[in-house]
């Protein structure tokens, strides 16, 4: 039995019809065509599909696109502005912050919502904060340099 | 995932009427998500208490404090009204999984779910605190009541629970390296009644009372009150983790490091 959808993606309104069981991540990549967003684990565990949802970071593969009715979705489309990497996004470039990519989506929109309340964060906050997002190439360590290089860029 | 149907509840009657038979509740869907994307669970209906705002917020209250049910494990880690009455369920909450999970996963649905590793259970029992259901209040000693199962009864919905203060508490989780669930966790609880220490991802029967710990804390509320009381194995989890004499081990450990970092 479908049902309809509606939600704000990107600053723009979307809706669809969807089956009940229609996960976020799905309305996101097949429905939107916004594939930007990744799938690396589907168990909850990877981080590679984090999106916002009203401000806050979740796992869209984890959240029923029916119970994000309503709400003010983010995906990594949605952060550069003007054909202008974030500086966020800019810092991953900068400090060889990925290898495959595969995770750098969710890696970014974890980090913002990391620096949306920690402008500063110490490299063991960036560590503790990136408890659930997985990395099979970089080692992280590059990664926790660009999260500190984008919270400066974004003071 | 088998398909359903979905339905947002706009009040907890609502709720608990909609939620009988085969529908069930969803909260944060932390635990309920994955369970039907491995076809472990087939709802007919899923009951979204999303929309409810009745069961969100954190209120002061007598000293101790009550939290909703939707209530996030992140509201609850970042509460100031929690900080200040009970600094150990503030460092309890903001040691659940990861940020985003703690965004979405509520204390409702993990008292609700009574997975035996995980790490609300443990608060509970050692805080001697209430849940709070559309129907009763009932003490957390007699809700817990086996592995993934609590005394709640079809239709009934937690909407609140009650955390008394204590004189000073801590928790320490000993996690598995992998899923970063509890292998063990310790609360201890020292309370105006005397030490309460609940055990979580140890039990074969989900979170206990360690009771020996308990008497000798109350009398000598040390670490090394604990020196030489032996912890049983028997009726402790063994897996590929750990086995349950390294469990036995581990509860005298985290015991100890919980009496120390107690506030
Ligand atoms: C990657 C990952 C890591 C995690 N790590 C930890 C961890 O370290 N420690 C830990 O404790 N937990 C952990 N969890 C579980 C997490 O805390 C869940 O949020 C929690 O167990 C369930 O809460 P929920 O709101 O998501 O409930 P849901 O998944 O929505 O529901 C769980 C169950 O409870 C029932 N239910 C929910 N709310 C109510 C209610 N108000 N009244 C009656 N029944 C209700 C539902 O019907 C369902 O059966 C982890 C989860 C993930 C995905
Ligand atoms: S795909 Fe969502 S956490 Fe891995
Ligand atoms: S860059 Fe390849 S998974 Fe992170």
């Amino acid at each position: 039995m479908p049902t309809t959808v509606s939600m704000t993606v990107n600053g723009k309104k979307v809706s669809g019809s969807i089956e009940p069981r229609t996960l976020l991540v799905q309305f996101i990549r097949e429905t939107l065509g916004l594939t930007g967003t990744h799938v690396g684990c589907d168990t909850s565990q990877c981080g590679s599909c984090v999106v916002h949802v009203d401000g806050k970071s979740v796992k869209s593969c984890t959240i029923l696109a029916a119970q994000a009715e309503g709400s003010d979705v983010l995906t990594i489309e949605g952060v550069a502005k003007d054909g202008k990497l974030h500086p966020m996004q800019e810092a991953f470039r900068e400090n060889h912050g990925l290898q495959c990519g595969f995770c750098t989506p969710g890696m970014v929109m974890s980090a913002l919502d990391l620096v949306k309340n920690n402008k500063n964060p110490s490299e063991q906050q960036i560590r503790d904060w990136l408890e659930g997002n997985i990395c099979r190439c970089t080692g992280y360590h590059n990664i926790v340099k660009a999260i500190a290089a984008g919270a400066k860029a974004m003071a | 995932m088998y398909n359903f149907e979905y339905q947002k509840a706009g009040s907890v009657a609502d709720a608990a009427k909609a939620a009988t038979g085969e529908a069930k509740i969803v909260a944060g869907g932390m635990t309920l998500i994955p369970t039907l994307k491995l076809r472990l669970a087939s709802p007919s209906k899923l009951v979204d208490l999303g929309g409810i705002k009745d069961l969100v917020g954190i209120k002061a209250e007598g000293g101790g404090v009550t939290i909703g049910a939707m209530t996030t494990h992140a509201a609850v880690a970042n509460s100031a009204e929690v900080k200040k009455a009970i600094p150990a369920l503030a460092d309890l909450a903001e040691g659940i999984g990861d940020p985003a999970v703690r965004n979405r996963g509520t204390i409702g649905g993990s008292v609700a779910n009574n997975d035996p590793a995980a790490d609300y259970p443990a608060a509970c029992v050692a805080l001697g605190a209430t849940i709070v259901t559309n129907k009763r209040k009932i003490a957390a000693d007699d809700f817990f009541t086996g592995l993934f199962e609590t005394a709640l009864q079809e239709g009934e919905i937690v909407t609140s629970i009650s955390f008394p203060a204590p004189e000073k508490a801590a928790y320490q989780k000993f996690r598995n390296p992998a899923s970063r669930y509890a292998l063990v966790g310790v609360f201890v609880a020292k309370t105006k009644a005397g030490v309460r220490v609940a055990v979580t991802g140890a039990g074969e029967g989900g979170v206990f009372r360690k009771k020996s710990f308990e008497d000798a804390l109350s009398k000598n509320f040390s670490a090394a009150a604990l020196d030489g009381i032996k912890v049983d194995a028997k009726g402790l989890n063994s897996d590929i983790h750990a086995s349950a004499d390294y469990r036995a081990h581990i509860i005298s450990v985290m015991a100890k490091r919980a009496v120390a970092a107690a506030k």
